[in-house]
């Protein structure tokens, strides 16, 4: 027999709040994230824009020793992961005694990996690097960081997935809970945010270059976008069996009912409407529902012509054009290998608190955007069911759908 | 730099590095419990002393010690080689 898959905590380090109840207040406002860094400009970048969060003190929290091997992707991690644990009524004592897992998105440490490196052409000398950065180097950073301070003992791996990482991280825990492996899993999506980890994408001309207007350069779906915003942070999403969620007596958040994924095996960079078109597909027939059973989703759309465009087209071909969309990216900026598990943050605290989060900055439709029913300003609205689209570089696509919780 | 300016010096860069209170570094305190040093903490050892007193100590050194007085003989001694 399968289990039931639930959602019983969230937890957020974004650029919108640290922390849900943040995060809920500018969801609601339609708060933009997006700052200028003007070190970007200098270190060589066409576009200073980005998403920012601090870089936390963890030395409340933490020893040396369990704070040593962190870089950003960890330490953001830990920010989001101890807010969902907290939520989900689960701590260490209770998770070393019984089997949880971890499987998180996360998809480059290139500010740790440049750190080091600079160490070594300084000293000349490997021994000099010291013990903690191996584990800030390595793109596991967060499994083997997370997994040892709160002594999981399931399944842990990291998932690689571009900008799908975090949406996959919650999918591929879902199979396994459906299918009795595991009862309870830590997921998530971490991003790092330094001038080191998004030069290579900058330099595609890919951002924004809207410098003048910050809170307005990520706009997704709009016919006068420039281009994306980078962003980051870490979301965490602690999924497990209904048995297990109700055994423990803990709120359920929502209960996750479809995870539709597919490559396009094309373009390494360009999306593909047939590829979107079939993950879209298969997370509506695994959850069994028709289209009309989805009243909100949560768009992948990063604002860029092409993907915004091909997402449009598959939202339509599947959903039809009357379902609410938005992408709170306009607010966020892209937060890449984390946006997969924040964008169903998002979308769980907008269907606990029945309002659609605005796409901001939506002014003009363009030809494919005006076929979808995309939400440019804060609507009350009871969700009961969302789907939440993530695709990545690589043509990597991940759909879930999650309704709210009845026994 | 004489014997106490050796106490001064590693009692500040170890107390800093390792989190531990300075008062607990005492001569016939153990090094390897003072500080809670597990196999990886003899890495960054090495890179403080290295960063702080110019010389690193090899993993022979390191056998010989067992308290700080041990330790600051060690480093008296390599910095005498060093001058």
């Amino acid at each position: 027999m399968e289990n039931r898959v639930v959602i019983t905590g969230i937890g957020l380090y974004s650029c919108i709040g640290n922390g849900k109840d943040e995060v809920l207040d500018s969801l609601r406002k339609g708060k933009s994230g997006i700052i200028n860094d003007v070190q970007r400009k200098e270190f060589g970048y066409r576009s200073c824009l980005t998403g920012m969060v601090k870089d936390p003190d963890l030395k409340p929290f933490l020893s040396r020793r369990e704070r040593i091997g962190m870089h950003q992707p960890a330490m953001f991690a830990f920010m989001s992961t101890k807010e969902a644990l907290e939520q989900a009524k689960l701590d260490v004592e209770f998770l070393a005694k019984n089997e949880t897992g971890i499987i998180y998105g996360n998809d480059s440490t290139a500010g740790a990996v440049i750190n080091t490196v600079d160490k070594v052409r300084d000293r000349k000398d490997t021994a000099l690097i010291g013990s903690g950065d191996i584990f800030q180097n390595m793109n596991c950073t967060v499994n083997m960081n997370l997994s040892t301070i709160y002594k999981l003992k399931g399944i842990n791996i990291s998932l690689s997935a571009a900008c799908a990482s975090g949406s996959h991280s919650i999918g591929m825990g879902y199979l396994l809970i459906k299918q009795g492996l595991q009862e309870r899993i830590v997921c998530g999506g971490a991003q790092e945010i330094n001038v080191f980890a998004m030069a290579s994408f900058d330099g595609l001309g890919a951002f924004s270059v809207r410098h003048d207007q910050v809170a307005k350069a990520s706009r997704p779906f709009d016919a006068g976008r420039d281009g994306l915003v980078p962003s980051g942070g870490a979301a965490t999403v602690i999924i497990e069996s209904m048995e297990s969620a109700l055994k423990r007596g803990v709120p359920i958040l929502g209960e996750i009912i479809g995870y539709g994924f597919s490559s396009n095996g094309e373009h390494i960079s360009n999306p593909n409407f047939d590829g979107q078109y079939r993950s879209l597909n298969m997370a509506l027939q695994q959850a069994g529902i028709n289209d009309s059973a989805v009243d909100y989703v949560n768009a992948h759309a990063t604002s860029t012509i092409v993907g915004d465009g091909m997402e449009a087209q598959a939202i339509n071909s599947v959903l039809g054009s009357k379902v609410p969309v938005s992408s709170t990216k306009s607010m966020t900026g892209h937060e890449c290998w984390m946006a997969g598990a924040s964008e169903v943050a998002y979308s769980l605290l907008m269907m606990e608190n029945d309002f659609i989060a605005p796409n901001i900055n939506f002014e003009n439709p363009d030809e494919d955007s005006a076929k979808i029913n995309v939400i440019p300003e804060y609507q009350e609205k009871n969700i009961n069911c969302f789907l939440s689209n993530s695709f990545g570089f690589g043509g990597t696509n991940s759909s879930l759908i999650i309704k709210k919780f009845v026994k | 730099m004489n014997r106490e300016d050796i106490i001064i010096t590693t009692k500040r860069f170890l107390s800093e590095e390792f989190e531990v209170d300075e008062s607990k570094i005492l001569p016939n305190s153990n090094l390897q419990k003072t500080l809670d040093l597990d196999s990886l903490d003899y890495v960054d050892l090495v890179v403080v002393i290295e960063e702080n007193l110019g010389f690193k100590p090899t993993a022979e050194n390191f056998k010989s010690i067992e308290t700080f007085e041990d330790f600051y003989n060690l480093v008296e001694k390599k910095l005498a080689e060093t001058a």
